[in-house]
């Protein structure tokens, strides 16, 4: 269980986040949403320990992850930004390969390259594995890093917008294989969600973040309502019923 | 209505994929004893070659300066690719952020405040040791305030560090003009100790110093290759990003001040090699890089040196020569850039 308390991000004068104090679900898919600004990945930053919060902490399992070593932690939790911008040329493999650092310490084992062999797999990177990542399309780039953070195995894996670059082919895929992982695995897969009915179609539990504070933490079904809906974005919004599943209209 | 998700169909695979070289392909490894080879071929040769004067005196005259040669090569180019590494930029080295300026500027500085009589009378290794550590401090402050706090682009990074180095050199000649004559000659003896004349002392502590960081880099050469990967990925992997980075800092401002206090500054010479050595070793591995980078530097120092004494009878400078080549190549790296 990931827990933050009282956490806060000043940049100078501006707030960023404002106490939040959350529970992160040690399985399952969580979505944070919100709008632009809301503080949505920084708080992905803070909680992973990419960035330093101002105040509060975040706990896993009860013990600050500040205070936790950095090697372990990285095999308990595994976190994708969004722009992941690498200067060397790497082939597709040798990224996923980086997946297993935390277990091989830059001596991959058999039992690694299996696990790379599986993830690769898993997310149909096959004919890419040996191509340059600067020389693939933004969605198989995509997926290559996702592939990387899969390879790393952890319990917690935070994603800040998996679905960018995708096509609605691969990004439906990618869903299901998160899905799979989620409840096969018992994993708890926390990410950022830009579109909300892709949100409401698979998680768990959604979060709904707004000018740096959480606003809602429920299930899909309460979120996805109108009302709800309006208050997070500031914008007239339609929730429909279609096939049993809550679809909202944003597009006009 | 129709989508057009042409941006997304996803092409099949290339048959004829496109090398940067087209040479036969060589893995890693065996690019990397090919060139160890012409390394160690080239200092032969630098050895060998025309000897006039006895056997002897050729052999430690020449062996003293080889020795500066390889120590010099050994601390450009590992400097560099580290320092790229670290900063995750293959265009910026510390030379053109101003770091071996500022390395000059203190050593003017010292002549200046403690005047010649004392700086001479200074323990070498103690004078030493008060130069790197004010290098290590003031080179810190400036990589904290132009990498670490905000994410500048490129060509403001480079265009800041041309004006720093400008700065430190400015006030250094400031400063050397401030001083009576005969302090300036011990100065200038201090700083232009060339490839000719070297201190042993100095040969000592650079051997020694290169040593002791030779075997924490072979320790952590792995980590280094996910360092490489930005700041957020390598944290994500399990690397203690501000340790490593701090130490990988002041090993980079340490090999600096040691090549500039052998043969003074050389902008471009370790951009040229390291980014040689990108090219040449087809690898991401620090293990095949750093060894790679040593290997183009020694070949081109050493060579180059060669050339000169044989063939131009020392008509031109080395340092010339070398800059003139990287100067070209730094010129090319920024406009391909550019195009990308």
């Amino acid at each position: 269980m990931i827990q933050t308390q009282q956490l806060c991000l000043k940049y100078g004068t501006i707030e960023v986040l404002k106490d939040i104090n959350l529970t992160f679900k040690s399985a399952g898919i969580t979505s944070i949403i919100g709008p632009n600004g809301a503080g949505k990945s920084s708080l992905l930053s803070l909680v992973c320990r990419l960035q330093q919060p101002t105040s509060g902490t975040v706990t896993l399992n009860g013990e600050q992850i500040s205070r936790l070593k950095s090697p372990d932690l990285a095999r308990q939790l595994a976190v994708l930004r969004q722009e992941n911008h690498i200067v060397a040329r790497l082939t597709v493999e040798d990224l996923v390969c980086f997946g297993r650092f935390p277990y091989h310490q830059g001596r991959p084992k058999t039992a690694d390259m299996a696990k790379i062999d599986s993830v690769i797999d898993f997310l149909d990177l096959q004919p890419f594995r040996l191509r340059y990542i600067n020389e693939l399309s933004g969605g198989q780039r995509q997926r290559a890093f996702i592939a990387m953070v899969l390879a790393q195995d952890t319990q917690y894996l935070f994603l800040d917008e998996p679905l960018n670059n995708l096509d609605m082919k691969h990004s439906v895929n990618i869903m299901k294989r998160l899905q799979q992982a989620a409840q096969v695995m018992h994993k708890s897969i926390i990410m950022v969600m830009h579109d909300i009915n892709f949100a409401a179609c698979y998680s768990d539990e959604i979060i709904a973040m707004k000018q740096g504070r959480i606003i809602y933490q429920d299930c899909p079904q309460m979120i996805m309502q109108s009302q709800m809906l309006e208050n997070i974005y500031d914008m007239p919004l339609k929730v429909i019923e279609l096939e049993g599943r809550p679809l909202c209209l944003y597009y006009r | 209505m129709q989508v057009d998700n042409t941006a997304n169909i996803e092409l099949p695979e290339p048959i004829n994929k496109r090398r940067l070289l087209p040479i036969i392909k060589l893995t890693a490894n065996h690019r990397l004893c090919l060139a160890v080879l012409l390394a160690l071929a080239t200092c032969l040769l630098y050895m060998s070659w025309n000897v006039t004067a006895s056997w002897e005196f050729t052999l430690e005259f020449r062996g003293k300066k080889l020795l500066t040669f390889l120590i010099v090569a050994i601390a450009i180019s590992t400097a560099t690719l580290l320092f790229q590494t670290l900063s995750n930029n293959r265009i910026i080295t510390p030379a053109i952020i101003g770091f071996d300026s500022l390395y000059i500027l203190i050593q003017t500085a010292l002549v200046f405040f403690l005047g010649a009589m004392q700086y001479t009378q200074l323990n070498v290794y103690l004078k030493w040791g008060i130069e790197i550590s004010l290098l290590v401090l003031g080179a810190s402050f400036l990589f904290q305030c132009l990498f670490v706090k905000k994410r500048h682009s490129l060509y403001l990074l480079i265009l800041i560090g041309v004006v720093f180095g400008v700065l430190f050199h400015s006030l250094s000649a400031l400063l050397m003009r401030l001083i009576n004559p005969s302090e300036f000659t011990v100065l200038q003896d201090s700083l232009f100790a060339s490839f000719n004349a070297v201190d042993p002392h100095l040969l000592l502590i650079s051997t020694l110093v290169i040593g002791c960081i030779g075997i924490f880099v072979s320790k952590v050469h792995h980590q280094y290759d996910v360092l490489a990967l930005g700041e957020a990925m390598a944290i994500n992997l399990g690397i203690n990003h501000a340790r490593l980075s701090r130490v990988t800092l002041i090993i980079v401002i340490t090999l600096i001040g040691l090549s500039t206090s052998l043969v003074g500054p050389v902008t471009f010479f370790g951009l040229l090699v390291v980014n040689l050595a990108y090219i040449v070793s087809a690898s991401h591995l620090h293990r095949h890089l750093i060894p790679m980078a040593i290997c183009c530097a020694i070949i081109i120092l050493v060579g180059s040196d060669v050339l000169l004494q044989h063939f131009l009878h020392y008509n031109s400078k080395l340092s010339i020569i070398i800059e003139f080549v990287g100067g070209i190549f730094f010129l090319l790296l920024i406009l391909r850039n550019k195009i990308r």
